[in-house]
């Protein structure tokens, strides 16, 4: 691969828990007409620090000018950016399919157990699945599960942590130790 | 005022004086603590409180009425420009908060410090598309460094204090604060303090030495080094290093539009104007010098020409406040990052005396060719009708460099910024980046508050002029005495020579039916003058400069006159044609 072709990327922020600044983030990929494929904001391992986590399809040049773009924010205290190789990355998916499916033998449970999934609920009219696990995992099960009928299916955007022993956490507790 | 004196205790157990009053008040006290002179602004509904909190200190704030907010922002730049100060600007909420945008987008991409406070609806309304409610806090986040919406007096002083260390700490910028109408009337325990850091802000990034060491090793050894010097050195304060660095090395310089002043335009070692409409020598030879120095700038497109054509033989070497700057458009084998003052200091400790003669000889040889193709007819044209450059020539010999141009966009400002001479830093106000039309009057005005005891002239083409004219009233009613040229050439000239020179001469909308300028300035009460004829021009001007007040004079020049050399869009810097 090189630096012009497109592949994916994950691009993680350690920020301030500010309001709009997931707007101010948001804009710096309008601006450029890239596309933004999921994007989450959560809580981070340090105290009032909040984390993005954003995965992107570009070419490494225009993801490092991004990033660049992404740390210049006020509120920003480091962002950094990772090829899938260098990241261990899940998205979770919940499945509602009609309980009736349950009834027609063991089928579905053979299927949820196969792709080590497991049932969150069982209710009356139908029941909710999930499974946590590679994009390609989530869509295997949901290949899987169409014969029965699946009446919601949502998936998560992609949360990520680097393949390194502490990642551009480290120069998060620098900056906070600072201050 | 009655103000209500308290103590409160802070979390460390500190002890600090507080006052009881409300938002509005607050605002205004720390516009004083910030050294806040001068504000521009339109009132309205939403920001009534504010505006009645000035009332009572107009003898410390002088609140600049302009006659339309985007007039108001301007001028806070154009007195930023001058002052190296947070312009400040203020306007009500909804329409007033979006005729700001266009200044706010001025102010991030030539990086002028800007604080701008608006009002807004009351807290308990948001959302509610109340009468004059617009979010201006999602519409302006593209075009500002920073902004955020007050909607408790208790926020004030620290959101404010962060607001004027934001806008102009590190690479400075425009910050707007929104105020909710509800906490300007709010009564709170006001204590301030100015804001020092921000833990997850690095206004100048640490300086690596090791990068200095191999830019000046690079400088050392370089045989046709060339120097792009950009704002950077003035936002930096960094004239004075930046002239050592550039006397001690011998290398030749040249200027971004934003860049020029820094360095007096006669220095033996300017060589001159960068990009499109820049001088002949600078542009050739970029593709021609082992070692390009870039200080302060961020290679816009207009100084680069196509990107795969530009300085390909160098070696690149970037002294750059902004991270984000660094490969942005032009790769840097030497990134050197930190604020230029501290960086070009460490520099020149390392960097050998040195000359380059027969390489400056190339820039001069440049130069002859320029002065023979494109210069002489421009400054002594043998045409019946004047030229923008023979007006500029006419004001270099009165100012002798001292006056501070404040240009608008377009041809004129080509010309400006060509051919005026400058021997003070500092001096050359122009919408770079955005090059927005309008901008020059009212930068004008700002620029003149900002520096009362300078020349400031505005020069500004007939287009221009139109969009911001209603300032006239602003300067009549400040007496401030800013000098007003119009280069008239009846056309939108630089959208003009594109269509003869790329559309086929098909002048679409370009040719403007114009008013008569003299009756509407007069209706200004500031003196005027037109000039047709060059036996009066030199007299006309003389009159201008030396009228103790405001004063307009229109000069009818050629109507299809171009701005040359020039760089082809698409073409590389050193496809410059001379005609």
């Amino acid at each position: 691969m090189t630096r012009m072709q497109k592949e994916e990327f994950t691009i993680t922020a350690y920020t301030e828990n500010h309001v709009g600044l997931l707007h101010r983030i948001t804009i710096i990929f309008t601006k450029r007409k890239v596309n933004i494929e999921s994007i989450t904001a959560s809580e981070s391992e340090k105290d009032g620090i909040h984390r993005f986590t954003i995965a992107v399809t570009e070419t490494e040049e225009a993801v490092e000018k991004i990033v660049k773009q992404i740390e210049k924010q006020i509120e920003v205290l480091k962002a950094d950016y990772y090829k899938n190789k260098e990241v261990v990355q899940q998205e979770v998916a919940l499945y509602k399919i009609p309980s009736k499916s349950l009834t027609n033998g063991i089928e579905v449970e053979r299927i949820v157990r196969q792709h080590n999934a497991r049932f969150l609920t069982i209710e009356k009219g139908f029941l909710v699945i999930e499974k946590a696990g590679f994009r390609r995992e989530t869509k295997a099960l949901f290949d899987d599960l169409i014969p029965f009928g699946i009446n919601e299916f949502v998936r998560s955007g992609r949360i990520a942590v680097s393949r390194e022993e502490h990642g551009i956490g480290e120069y998060v507790e620098q900056i906070l130790s600072k201050s | 005022m009655k103000i209500m004196e308290s103590q409160i205790v802070t979390k460390q157990n500190k002890k600090i004086n507080t006052e009881f009053i409300n938002g509005a008040e607050a605002v205004v006290k720390i516009l004083i603590e910030e050294q806040v002179e001068v504000a521009f602004g339109y009132p309205g509904g939403a920001i009534m409180p504010i505006y009645d909190a000035l009332y009572d200190e107009q003898d410390r704030i002088q609140h600049v009425l302009a006659r339309h907010e985007q007039g108001a922002i301007h001028a806070a730049q154009g007195f930023a420009r001058v002052t190296t100060k947070p312009g400040v600007c203020l306007a009500t909420s909804g329409p007033g908060a979006t005729n700001l945008i266009t200044g706010l987008a001025d102010a991030q991409i030539d990086s002028t410090p800007l604080v701008c406070i608006t009002g807004q609806v009351p807290s308990s309304l948001l959302g509610s598309d109340a009468f004059q409610e617009t979010d201006v806090i999602g519409i302006s986040m593209p075009v500002t460094k920073w902004n955020y919406q007050i909607t408790d007096a208790n926020e004030i002083p620290e959101v404010l204090a962060k607001a004027f260390y934001i806008a102009r700490s590190g690479r400075p910028g425009p910050v707007l604060i929104d105020i909710t109408k509800d906490a300007q009337f709010q009564k709170f325990d006001y204590s301030y303090t100015c804001f020092k850091k921000i833990r997850s802000y690095v206004p100048k990034p640490e300086i690596d030495l090791s990068s200095i060491e191999k830019a000046a090793s690079a400088i050392n050894n370089a045989k046709r080094p060339l120097i792009l010097f950009g704002q950077g050195v003035i936002l930096a304060n960094a004239e004075k290093e930046f002239k050592n660095l550039v006397e001690k090395t011998g290398i030749p310089s040249a200027w971004t539009i934003l860049g020029l002043s820094a360095l007096d335009t006669d220095h033996p070692l300017n060589v001159g104007m960068l990009g499109m409409h820049g001088n002949y020598g600078p542009n050739l030879l970029t593709n021609e010098c082992d070692i390009l120095i870039a200080i302060g700038m961020r290679f816009d497109d207009r100084v680069t020409g196509n990107l795969s054509k530009y300085a390909k033989q160098a070696k690149v070497i970037h002294l750059e406040i902004d991270p984000a700057e660094i490969n942005k458009n032009v790769k840097a084998d030497i990134p050197v990052l930190g604020d230029a003052k501290e960086t070009i200091s460490h520099l020149l400790k390392l960097v050998k005396l040195n000359s380059h003669e027969k390489w400056l000889q190339r820039f001069i040889d440049c130069a002859k060719i320029e002065r023979e193709k494109v210069i002489d007819k421009e400054l002594n044209p043998d045409s019946e009708t004047l030229s923008m450059g023979e007006v500029i020539n006419i004001i270099n010999k009165h100012t002798q460099g001292d006056a501070i141009i404040v240009s608008d966009v377009g041809q004129h400002q080509m010309v400006a910024c060509r051919y005026s001479k400058f021997s003070k830093s500092k001096s050359n106000i122009t919408s770079g980046g955005l090059g927005t039309m309008g901008f020059g009057l009212p930068a004008a005005l700002g620029a003149k508050l900002g520096a009362p005891d300078r020349t400031v002239i505005a020069v500004i083409g007939d287009g221009g002029f139109q969009m911001t004219i209603q300032e006239l009233a602003t300067i009549y009613q400040t007496k401030a005495k800013v000098k007003i040229l119009l280069l008239n050439n009846e056309f939108l000239g630089m959208v003009r020579q594109w269509q003869q020179l790329f559309f086929e001469k098909r002048y679409s909308s370009t040719e403007m039916i114009n008013p008569d300028f003299q009756t509407i300035v007069k209706g200004y009460y500031i003196p005027t003058k037109k000039v047709t004829e060059r036996d009066k021009l030199e007299k006309s001007i003389e009159e201008f400069l030396n009228f103790d007040g405001a004063y307009f004079l229109e000069v009818m020049v050629g109507k299809e006159n171009n701005v040359f050399p020039m760089v082809p869009s698409g073409a590389g810097v050193s496809e410059i044609r001379l005609e």
